[in-house]
């Protein structure tokens, strides 16, 4: 089983530097790429290869990259934005490839630069990730040292400038529209697609924003090829995938794994399945904004198009198991609050809606449930739906509690009924 | 045009529009909240939604925002479908579980949009249980009410200040639902245009604080059409009045002057019609102590009687802040050859500014076109502070180049957000030239800060360089030449470039260098506009009144050589303190040797101190009356209220007068003083046409200024007689003091109010336009008075003037504006008084050097004869050699600029 994006990552915790990277064909992407290949070649090689987005929407790559105006036509400065604003509840996927093996990620947005003729990158990285940070910004300036970065890169035409920024902090700001205004040092709201970053991104110019393991799969597609980076998929899907698990298994933790590998084997094989004393109860597939799933969902392939079939998404691929001594009302409390508080406060129904989710659900949590609650939770997953909202955060937000109140709707019940935690 | 599906019926829409703005054009009643016509959608509240459907196949179909959705050919939704009505409701329900709904004690009840919106939706029943979140409020200064808890976050307060407005102390904080908007802390907001938070905010978060200490609900408010009379730009207003006190001006829609918003000044301006310094019956000099004192109407026409048929020369001096028609029975009364108007230098400007405007090829823009302009050029005017409005179109005039890119990239212009991204700092060619910097620089791409002559030598220059025709400008400087070469080359490449320039500069080379700039573009084939800005409510009007191309009118100099050869009988002074026209000596001088001294104004003033006879007029909102505003546009302004005892219009003190001279003249109503004008003077034929006659009647009725939910008309007046008074008849207008008459929409020149069924507050005004955000229903007011004659052939002026030459020991002493203090009339409100900046000296920093002085020391500037001590102010900006005096301020009034004057340390 290949692992291109974590094989070379250290056992040790240290990064991969550049002349182990080197070594080991770092950076032959890059001069494949700029030594040869044409920017329509390398998008034309990552819309064969299947190349989704994993910040968790899915988009295929190669078609995002083919709506940006290439050539004369093109207004300039161009912009390459590298996602790094990992803050999905339980997802820290981007974060082993970020500390990891940076030279990875900069080596996909040289190439990715090229592809789509940008004059400058930005990586945009969360704040609370310092260690990525010193370790991105040191691999930056060995990267401008030998010359992958700046002027004329490698003696051919292109040049790129690459720049490091830490966010000040929202989840919001992972929504790439939101990025770009961030970016912008504007409030972090999104923005209202069309016309989209394509058209008029950072500082309204043309912009893509890919997330650190798109970016990061580029340079072995253009190394290797799209019919080999299909090959490492179970699925249509091409690739591998980063999937994790958090929550009370014997073994939490990330593996890369050929995309579409079943749930069960990732929580049974890889997370060596529940603690002892722990039974399963549900697991949340995606990060936070995924609706749950049960036992009976688990022989799902963990890709794209199929978790949809089962009730869910496929997210950043990251699972939160819920385990039968967790209250299902605590855990979907605390993800709600999370997702209130992180609001951005642009739309109504975002704003106040996931307020008064908490609201409610705290109060049943506290055993101050009222009869009517649940209709009125039933009610807001309804309304807080995708195109009522302004952009993803709200409707994601109600997917785990959508799915709670159909799949654990009992326990709802008891808290109000009982006036109370049963689990207290 | 496009032909859209709304629940299965085709309209056709204008193209390029958005779902919200079609459907409240087509007069459907779909609620909004973040959506405003003047700034367009952002799709932050999500109250708009709709159903839309792909085809007619669809029956699922998908809510959309119905603002951020483009009205194109072919589109299918549904307002009444049962999806969109519950989250329409759901949407009010949100934002109400933090509302206090507190509209009981709310200033906004009555007339707030919120209220409106809920009952829309049909939200009735409240299902929460859980704390509001509440907020601290903020003190942002004498004219705005700050209360956030009742905030709906629908982000029209900081897109208006700070995207449309351009302020930079106010915008939102914090986020989910703790979002606050105010100021980084308390204090008084910077914006001249903060007021408009009062109309712009859809609930009653930011209210009129000047109206709270005089509060009366919408309802209970007598109003009537206006215009505004504290500068040249003539905003159309809605004043309101309660118990013989005016309470609030609110704006008055009129797509082509000043679209939804007014200044501060014209907001908060009024309330010197209020105030303790009215004129309230007629005066009387005792002729034993020497003192004014009341007298019966009787009594007073019984002197004027004697005065004036007795009085062999008689002169009468016409005022720009009085209606033409007070104008006019004055010039009536005292024959055009003794009716004397303006100052000498205001002549002077205005002789110009009429003769350019008439005889040239290039327009005079409105408001709105001012807005749509895509090159600019300023000439010696700091607009922000001598026609505030003016600056707020000037500033999104700015954006018009940029827009043009937009367009390219297909993004719909309504779509605010992404129009703003694009656009980013980048402005139009925006050229500013003026005497000091001004708080319009930001939009500029250039400024050019220099004295008066060297301004207009650019001018003339830039004309130059556009046609060669034009004379160019000896020994010019060459930083300038390459400036003029610039400007040239922008304005040529503009499709609609504007010039501007005005009276404030004093000085007719401006006005002339403007000209020929506009001219030269209008001759090598460009649309130039040139936009003159006049300062004060009728100051073209009157300009064009004592036809001052002519020469044989003149102005108050030519008054003064009369009485000092010791002719005159009486003079009658019309709503004028002649103390700030003119120098104070010569001023005292004239009073002490004009025989009878009469005054018609309705504040007292200087003036009225020397007067034998005062009488007391009528205020705009106590009288009818007609402006010309500085584009020429002849508008109405309609009495609002009765006036107390026996104030009344000027023009029938003027009439009573004419009468005592027995000279009986057939003016019985303001009609008939129109048609004796519009008859006799060729020039304002059109005046009779602005609005409908007295005798207009729809439907047999008369339109009322009161609205139908007046209350108190039977106990208002029961402390004096339980018995409910007639209401007074109003000869003068088809407006009633009543609430009874017509209640559906007006003539666009009678609106009284903005009210409709189901819309209580000011968003109302949808209803009474032709579509939503364009002109009033049969065209908005006003009829223009002076159109380009076409004549290309207009000779350019070729007055060029020398360079400014500083002079040693002298300091050339300029005007400087303020928006709250320059003006007479507003600043005796009490919010404008204590916003209006204490006298000061500005100096260039290296003058001060030269004279050992330092910004806070006291200064001591003789101006002919007059010595004033003044604190100095550093302004870096003021070239070297002139020095700034703030215009009109009490203590400094009568100045006559400019002036050459020693300057030094107080001694």
């Amino acid at each position: 089983m290949e692992r291109p994006l974590t094989e070379n990552i250290r056992s040790d915790g240290q990064p991969v530097g550049i002349e182990e990277y080197e070594k080991l064909g770092g950076y032959q992407a890059t001069r494949k790429a700029l030594g040869g290949m044409s920017p329509q070649e390398i998008t034309a090689a990552v819309k064969n290869a299947d190349l989704r987005g994993r910040g968790g929407a899915g988009f295929p790559t190669g078609i995002k990259w083919s709506f940006i105006p290439m050539g004369d036509a093109a207004r300039h400065p161009k912009y390459l934005v590298c996602n790094a604003d990992e803050m999905e509840p339980g997802t820290f996927k981007d974060r082993l490839l970020l500390e990891g093996n940076p030279h990875q990620l900069i080596e996909g947005m040289i190439v990715s630069g090229y592809a789509l003729e940008a004059d400058l990158a930005y990586i945009f990285l969360r704040a609370e990730y310092t260690l990525a940070a010193k370790r991105l910004g040191q691999a930056i300036a060995e990267a401008y040292a030998k010359g992958y970065l700046g002027r004329r890169i490698l003696g051919s035409d292109y040049s790129l400038d690459l720049r490091l920024h830490l966010s000040a902090g929202r989840y919001i700001c992972g929504e790439e529209t939101a990025l770009l205004n961030a970016l912008e040092g504007k409030r972090a709201i999104p923005r209202a697609k069309p016309p989209h970053p394509q058209t008029s991104g950072l500082w309204g110019k043309p912009t893509i924003v890919n997330n650190v393991e798109t970016l990061s799969n580029v340079p072995h597609i253009v190394d290797r090829g799209a019919e080999w980076f299909k090959s490492l998929s179970h699925t249509d899907c091409g690739g591998t995938k980063i999937y994790g698990v958090s929550g009370r298994v014997k073994r939490p933790g990330l593996w890369e794994l050929p995309m579409g590998t079943p749930a069960r084997e990732i929580i049974d094989l890889h997370a060596g399945g529940m603690r002892n004393g722990y039974g399963f109860r549900g697991v949340i597939p995606g990060g936070a904004s995924t609706e749950f799933l049960l036992e009976e969902h688990l022989d799902v392939r963990m890709d794209f198009d199929s978790l949809p079939k089962a009730g869910s998404r496929l997210g950043t691929g990251t699972m939160i198991v819920l385990d039968d001594k967790t209250c299902p009302v605590g855990m979907v409390l605390s993800l709600e609050t999370f997702f209130a508080r992180e609001s951005c406060g642009w739309c109504t129904p975002c704003r106040e809606g996931l307020r008064w989710v908490v609201q409610i659900i705290d109060a049943i949590e506290k055993g101050e449930g009222a009869g009517e609650d649940l209709d009125i939770l039933e009610g807001q997953c309804r309304l807080l739906a995708p195109g009522h909202t302004f952009c993803a955060l709200a409707p994601g937000a109600v997917e785990p509690l959508q799915s709670a109140l159909k799949y654990f709707r009992e326990d709802f019940e008891r808290h109000i009924k009982e006036k109370g935690c049963p689990w207290r | 045009m496009a032909t859209i599906y709304i629940d299965n019926k085709p309209y056709v829409v204008k193209d390029g529009q958005n779902l919200l703005h079609a459907c409240l054009s087509l007069g459907f009643d779909l609620p909004y909240f973040c959506w405003h016509p003047a700034m367009h959608s952002v799709g932050a509240c999500r109250q708009c939604a709709v159903k839309q459907f792909r085809d007619e196949k669809d029956t699922k179909g998908k809510i959309v925002m119905s603002c951020m959705t483009p009205a194109a050919e072919g589109t299918r939704i549904s307002i009444d479908d049962p999806e969109a009505m519950e989250f329409r409701a759901s949407v009010i329900e949100w934002l109400m579980l933090s509302h206090p709904h507190d509209c009981p004690v709310c200033d906004e009840g009555g007339e707030c949009h919120l209220q409106d919106m809920t009952v829309m939706t049909g939200h009735n029943y409240r299902r929460t249980r859980f704390p509001k979140r509440t907020h601290r409020n903020q003190d942002l200064g004498p004219f705005i009410n700050h209360e956030m808890n009742r905030c709906i976050q629908c982000y029209r307060c900081v897109r208006f200040y700070c995207d449309y407005a351009q302020g930079r102390d106010f915008n939102v904080f914090a986020c989910h639902h703790a979002v606050y908007f105010g100021r980084h802390r308390d204090g008084v907001l910077e914006s001249e245009f903060s007021g408009n938070l009062i109309e712009i905010c859809p609930t009653g978060v930011f209210t009129d604080k000047a109206l709270k200490r005089h509060y009366t609900r919408k309802w209970d408010l007598q109003t009537a059409p206006s215009v505004c009379v504290h500068c040249g730009l003539g905003c159309n207003t809605i004043p309101g009045e309660r118990y013989g006190a005016l309470r609030r001006i609110l704006n008055r829609y009129n797509g082509e002057v000043n679209g939804y918003f007014l200044c501060d000044r014209g907001r908060f301006g009024y309330e010197f019609v209020n105030s303790g310094q009215r004129v309230r019956t007629p005066l009387m000099k005792n002729n034993e102590t020497g003192a004014l004192e009341p007298a019966t109407k009787g009594d007073v026409i019984e002197r004027l009687s004697h005065i004036l048929y007795f009085g062999a020369n008689v002169i009468g001096i016409g005022s720009a802040r009085a209606s033409l028609e007070a104008n006019f029975a004055l010039r009536a009364l005292v024959g055009p050859d003794r009716f004397f108007v303006f100052d000498e230098t205001r002549r002077r400007l205005m002789a110009t500014m009429i003769g350019i405007l008439k005889s040239g090829p290039a327009r005079t823009p409105s408001m709105k076109d001012v807005a749509s302009s895509d090159a600019v050029f300023i000439l010696g005017e700091d607009v922000a502070n001598t026609a505030p409005m003016l600056a707020l179109a000037l500033r999104q005039a700015a954006r018009q180049r940029p827009m043009q890119d937009v367009a390219k990239l297909k993004i719909p212009l309504w779509d605010d957000t992404a129009v703003r991204e694009v656009i980013q700092g980048e402005k139009g060619p925006f050229f500013i030239a003026a005497p000091h910097a001004t708080k319009l620089d930001d939009v500029a791409t250039e400024t050019y800060h220099a004295a008066g002559e060297d301004i207009a030598r650019l001018g003339f220059a830039v004309a130059h360089e556009l046609d060669p025709a034009a004379p160019p400008v000896p020994d010019l400087k060459e930083e300038a030449l390459l400036l003029a070469r610039r400007i040239a080359l922008f304005l040529k490449g503009a499709r609609r470039p504007l010039v501007v320039s005005g009276m404030s500069g004093t000085s007719d080379s401006l006005l002339r260098a403007a000209g020929n700039v506009a001219w030269a573009l209008c001759k090598t084939g460009h649309d130039a506009a040139l936009c003159f800005t006049t300062d004060e409510c009728n100051s073209l009007g009157l300009g064009l009144l004592a036809d001052l191309g002519d020469g044989y009118v003149s102005d108050i100099g030519k008054a003064f050589a009369l009485a000092e050869k010791g002719k005159l009988d009486a003079i009658i002074i019309l709503e004028n303190d002649l103390f700030l026209r003119e120098d104070i000596s010569r001023v005292e001088r004239f009073l002490e040797g004009c025989g009878h001294v009469i005054v018609i104004d309705h504040l007292f003033s200087r003036t009225t101190g020397k007067a034998d006879i005062v009488l007391p007029a009528g205020t705009f909102a106590e009288s009818d009356g007609t402006f010309v505003n500085n584009e020429g546009r002849a508008q109405r302004c309609f009495q609002v209220f009765v006036p107390e005892g026996d104030i009344q219009e000027s023009w029938r003190w003027v009439r009573d007068a004419l009468n005592a001279a027995r000279r009986p003249i057939q003016w019985r109503t303001f009609d008939d003083v129109v048609a004796a004008m519009a008859g006799e003077m060729q020039q304002f034929e059109a005046v009779a046409e602005i609005a409908p006659p007295a005798g207009f009647r729809i439907a047999g009725q008369k339109i009322p200024r009161q609205p139908h939910r007046y209350s108190g008309r039977t106990a208002m007046h029961a402390q004096i007689d339980v018995h409910e008074p007639k209401p007074p008849d109003d000869a003068d207008t088809p407006l009633a003091y009543s609430m009874e008459g017509f209640e559906g929409i007006p003539p666009s020149a009678l609106v009284p109010r903005f009210w409709a069924p189901g819309w209580n507050s000011v968003q109302s005004v949808n209803k009474f336009q032709e579509e939503v955000g364009g002109p009033l229903r049969g065209d908005d007011p006003g009829k223009r008075l002076i159109e380009p004659t076409g004549g290309k052939e207009v000779p350019y002026f070729h007055e060029v003037p020398g360079a400014f030459v500083p002079r040693k020991g002298e300091l050339l002493i300029v005007p400087l504006y303020h928006i709250f203090g320059s003006e007479e009339l507003s600043v005796l409100s009490p919010g404008i008084a204590g916003m209006a900046p204490h006298p000061y000296l500005a100096l260039n920093p290296f003058d001060a050097e030269g004279l050992g002085m330092n910004a806070g020391d006291e200064g001591e500037v003789v101006i002919s004869g007059n010595t004033y001590r003044l604190p100095i102010t550093l302004m870096a900006s003021l070239p070297q050699g002139v020095a700034g005096l703030p215009s009109g301020l009490p203590g400094l009034r009568g100045i006559v600029f400019p002036a050459w004057a020693k300057t030094g340390r107080a001694t």
